[in-house]
């Protein structure tokens, strides 16, 4: 028995990734939400909108190693980030001029603007796979671990390894920041709060002469931000693929569903659940148990529920669950 | 001239004219896709169309559909079965049993605390028991003969038999899913359905007993009657046929092989649509539409929306199922990498809305148009790119360019859907 | 005699289809309350909705101040100096009542601590609820709240849709007190209210709509003594 080794070893392979995977989503989940609360569809055009905004930002990254600029022990994608962020928002608000604008002026239904926004996903993933192909990037660049194993090792003389990536530690340090920044403009200032009242009654805001376009166009921006800060984290810390940031969707959705849908603290709850579920439940226990069990009770072989090739699974369990049994999620969603 | 008639002559023309500018052979491959898109574009207008139903699972019918062709035709696998075939069988069931328990209770018992903790107990144990016996199981088959074998195999039954059994597999899974997930709101239901399509695509990637999973099945059967190019070109009396109109053997055989899966998929085709058209002018099509056009009156009037909508689903997903199962056949291997949503949902979803959603005949204009356009651009497209890149100096920008000519089709598709949702919602046929 | 502050005059027109009003007229003098009454039906609701711009007029026009308003949006009667208390869906039930609040003095750029002192004043129950969401609150406080919030503005006219539908009398009583204290105040209330008796009560002038057009108008007292209106409306 040792658990303190045990502690450690779930701390390493179930708790860290879960917890930087979970940001991820997280800020891909309130990019979904907020569109649906305000723009009232489910945009699927979200994960190749975060595979865009990555592509412009891995090219500002190469363009800034090319130039010989770099952060140092911190990614050099940071700095591209913001440049990611303002194509993404041109490219959210060209779309929404071009082509959503129509439907929302003429009362579409739900379902047609569903429609259009997977017609967006083709354009996106088209656009996407013409400028970067379709093969795996890796744009990590600085120091990888902020505490290798080696050095927890060392530093602790216990026998698991700790170790965290410095694209860990930087999803979750600006995914708090984001997340902050988010909250404290939603709750404090005059155009965040004028979003929170179309969100819950857009008759009422209208009325109370709140201007729709400046409310749709700032949901674009942030929207096209959120999408880009999540999709450049998830690529700093596993890769891109824009495959990937298309099967994305799901996860994305279903913590945004589970969070309630429309509901910003919902979508965050959401990340986490659907991020520790899918990790917890792919994850191979047998080092964790074989700590904590008595010898004789030590696993021989592999214990893990679920291979990771059916991580998708785990979210669609726990999606499907939800909408059965609670249909606005969580924290109560929208319910349209 | 209706204005099907017009659209209609004026893609027979299109695919004449490709026939005379490229090749015959270009022509029927592309025609023959087209059919089996336009199947799969029926089945999508069946859901969509008559019942407004979201399914966005498209591309997990087709591959149930090529799993049939793998379990009826391919020969069995002696040694896997016995390695481990009945403990696979018995995990399957076990499984199966669980589910059908956990159902019966959660129904039967009163709502409270007390039910949930005795599903998830009976979850758990079912879930230990099913792992124990079929965990074992899966090891015995999958090793066996990894490098050629590693499955179980199929029947080795005649290939042609896989069509419906394909159509069944995609229809017992349309009635798992409709059953939970069709009470959804109809963008919940459309991530739900796209979501149990990666599921059965992963499950068919991943399990190698079932189909060896990415190292692929190939040499599945052809289905019958269609001949085999290298058996015509041997003989003699073919040949001596090939001489007398003046035909070069190689060619005139692999179009030959390809005029036959166009007369059989054809033969599927039209009662499908007959069937089809039957059934929209019906008093069930009637209420179908009166359902999608409103649900709330249409279920103040005693009508079971959602079992009508289970039906539908179960219908429009088993010709979805059929046509992926012909797929298959045709192709004569699986791979089950190859199944990508772009392309085996979305692709047959812009089939069908270009085409004109609800309408039936609308539904095989876009199909064959859009396969059309999704081939020639695949086959024309790093030529085209080429040309239009002439200006550029050779180098990496260039090579890249050429290079991603391939995903200018999405663009292009996605540009077409837009245009079409925008000036013409109905399609290109309407809905009468 | 000087025209009314606002008057809808001779409206005609509906949502589309067949009109609802024919040749309907209504005004509020300054600082008086004016309410309409009248069957299921009768188009009170949308008279008001017209004369806030929520549709479109075929003939008639609504004047305010002396102003011809008839073509302008409903923002723009904001704007102008209208508020508006719809008779459902009226408050932001997410959000807090003091966010509710300054959803109403959006508009507004100049600092609105004032008249939000006024109303909380008005509305005690609000101030010590502020932070609470509105939705939270019982039948009669959100109504509060949904007044509340088109006084922010400083609105010249308030028009309020049924403002005591499904709330208990004695609130219903406590609610009129508090739009008697508005109109005080210098602010035109135009009101459209089922509990025709309590309504003119404290009406200094009274509408009768039946199908769209006026049956009877006149001061508050005079139309609960008229006993033609006391029978057909009053229910005796």
């Amino acid at each position: 028995m040792d658990f303190l080794n045990a502690l450690i070893a779930f701390l390493n392979f179930v708790f860290v990734p879960g917890l930087a995977y979970g940001a991820q989503l997280a800020l891909g989940a309130l990019g979904i939400t907020l569109i649906y609360g305000i723009l009232r569809f489910s945009n699927f055009a979200h994960g190749d909108t975060m595979a865009f905004g990555t592509m412009v930002t891995i090219y500002t990254t190469w363009g800034l190693q090319a130039a010989g600029i770099t952060l140092g022990v911190l990614p050099t994608a940071l700095l591209g980030l913001p440049v990611g962020i303002a194509a993404t928002a041109f490219l959210t608000l060209a779309t929404d001029r071009i082509i959503y604008k129509f439907y929302r002026k003429n009362k579409a239904l739900p379902t047609v603007l569903v429609m259009v926004s997977m017609g967006v996903m083709f354009v996106l993933n088209g656009i996407v796979r013409l400028f970067i192909g379709v093969e795996e990037q890796n744009f990590a660049d600085g120091e990888r671990f902020l505490i290798s194993t080696g050095d927890f090792k060392a530093m602790t003389g216990l026998a698991e390894g700790l170790a965290i990536k410095s694209t860990q530690a930087i999803t979750v340090i600006v995914a708090v920041l984001v997340v902050t920044w988010l909250f404290w403009f939603l709750q404090k200032t005059r155009t965040g709060k004028s979003m929170r009242a179309f969100s819950d009654n857009e008759e009422l805001a209208l009325l109370s002469s709140i201007n729709p376009d400046r409310v749709v166009q700032m949901t674009w921006i942030i929207a096209a931000a959120l999408a880009t800060i999540a999709g450049v984290l998830y690529g700093l810390d596993k890769s891109f693929k824009p495959f990937t940031y298309f099967q994305l969707l799901l996860p994305i959705f279903a913590a945004a569903i589970v969070g309630g849908l429309g509901n910003p603290l919902g979508a965050i709850a959401g990340g986490f659940i659907i991020a520790f579920s899918e990790v917890t439940v792919t994850y191979a226990w047998t080092k964790v148990l074989t700590y904590v069990l008595p010898e004789s009770m030590a696993p021989k072989n592999l214990i893990q529920l679920i291979s990771t090739d059916y991580k998708l699974a785990v979210s669609f369990v726990i999606l499907i669950l939800v909408l059965l049994f609670m249909p606005t999620g969580l924290f109560k969603g929208k319910s349209v | 001239m209706s204005r099907s008639a017009v659209l209609f002559s004026a893609l027979t023309l299109l695919y004449i004219s490709t026939g005379i500018i490229f090749s015959w052979n270009l022509a029927l491959s592309i025609l023959i896709m087209g059919l089996l898109s336009s199947i799969m574009a029926l089945g999508v207008n069946i859901q969509l169309g008559y019942a407004g139903l979201f399914n966005t699972g498209i591309m997990g019918f087709t591959a149930l559909g090529g799993l049939a062709v793998v379990l009826v035709s391919a020969q069995p696998v002696v040694a896997g079965w016995n390695a481990g075939g009945p403990g696979i069988l018995a995990g399957l069931l076990l499984g199966a049993a669980t589910l059908a328990l956990t159902i019966f209770i959660w129904n039967r018992m009163a709502t409270g605390r007390v039910r949930i903790l005795i599903t998830i107990i009976i979850l758990i144990i079912g879930f230990i028991l099913f792992r124990t016996v079929i965990d074992p199981a899966i090891i015995a088959v999958e090793t066996n003969d990894p490098a050629s074998y590693g499955n179980l195999g199929g029947l080795g039954l005649p290939s042609l038999l896989a069509w419906p059994v394909g159509g069944l597999l995609a229809a017992v899974a349309a009635w798992a899913i409709g059953k939970t997930a069709l009470g959804l709101r109809s963008d919940y239901l459309a991530i739900a359905t796209l979501g149990i399509a990666e599921i059965i695509v992963a499950v068919m990637r991943n399990e190698d007993w079932l189909a060896r999973g990415v190292k692929n099945i190939d040499e599945l059967p052809r289905p019958w009657p269609v001949p085999y190019e290298v058996v015509l070109q041997k003989d003699p009396s073919f040949i001596d046929w090939a001489l007398r109109w003046g035909f070069d053997t190689v060619t005139s055989s692999t179009i030959i092989v390809k005029l036959c899966y166009v007369v059989m998929f054809s033969l599927v085709l039209l009662p499908l649509i007959w069937l089809s058209e039957r059934a929209l002018h019906s008093p069930w099509g009637r209420m179908m539409r009166a359902i999608r056009d409103n649900e709330v009156a249409a279920s103040a009037m005693g009508k079971n929306v959602t079992k009508r909508h289970l039906q539908i689903f179960i219908l429009g997903s088993s010709i979805v199922g059929i046509a992926g199962a012909m797929m298959t056949s045709m192709e004569g291997q699986l791979i089950p990498g190859a199944y990508n949503p772009l392309r085996f949902t979305f692709l047959i979803w812009v089939m069908a809305i270009v085409g004109g959603s609800g309408n039936n005949w609308g539904s095989v204009l876009g199909g064959l148009l859009i396969s059309w356009l999704w081939l020639i651009v695949e086959s024309l497209g790093p030529g085209l790119m080429i040309i239009l890149t002439n200006g550029i100096p050779d180098g990496w920008l260039k090579t890249h360019l050429v290079e991603s000519a391939p995903h200018m089709r999405l663009l292009t598709l996605g540009v077409i859907l837009l245009v079409v949702l925008r000036f013409s919602p109905r399609g290109l046929i309407p809905e009468k | 005699m000087a025209e009314p502050f606002l008057i809808g005059e001779a409206m005609t027109g509906g949502y589309g289809g067949a009109d609802i009003l024919h040749d309907c007229t209504i005004s509020v003098e300054k600082g008086q309350i004016a309410v309409i009454v009248g069957p299921n039906g009768a188009g009170k609701s949308t008279a008001m909705k017209a004369m806030f711009g929520m549709l479109k007029l075929r003939t008639g026009h609504v004047r305010l101040a002396g102003e011809n308003i008839t073509a302008l949006s409903p923002q723009d009667r904001v704007a102008k100096g209208m508020g508006f208390v719809p008779q459902t869906h009226n408050i932001f039930t997410s959000m807090t009542v003091e966010e509710n609040l300054e959803m109403g003095a959006f508009i507004r750029r100049d600092d609105f601590a004032d008249t939000l002192a006024q109303v909380y004043d008005l509305f005690p129950i609000l101030k010590q609820k502020r932070f609470q969401p509105a939705g939270e609150l019982s039948g009669g406080q959100r109504q509060q709240v949904a007044v509340g919030r088109a006084l922010m503005t400083q609105p010249k006219v308030l028009m309020l849709d049924e403002p005591t539908a499904g709330i208990s009398p004695i609130i219903m009583g406590e609610l009129f007190e508090r739009i008697i204290e508005i109109a005080r105040t210098g602010i035109s209330i135009m009101m459209v209210e089922q509990n025709a008796r309590q309504a003119l009560d404290i009406a200094d002038k009274g509408y009768v709509l039946v199908q769209g057009s006026n049956r009877f108008t006149g001061t508050g007292t005079t139309l609960l003594a008229n006993p033609e209106v006391r029978r057909s409306f009053l229910g005796g």
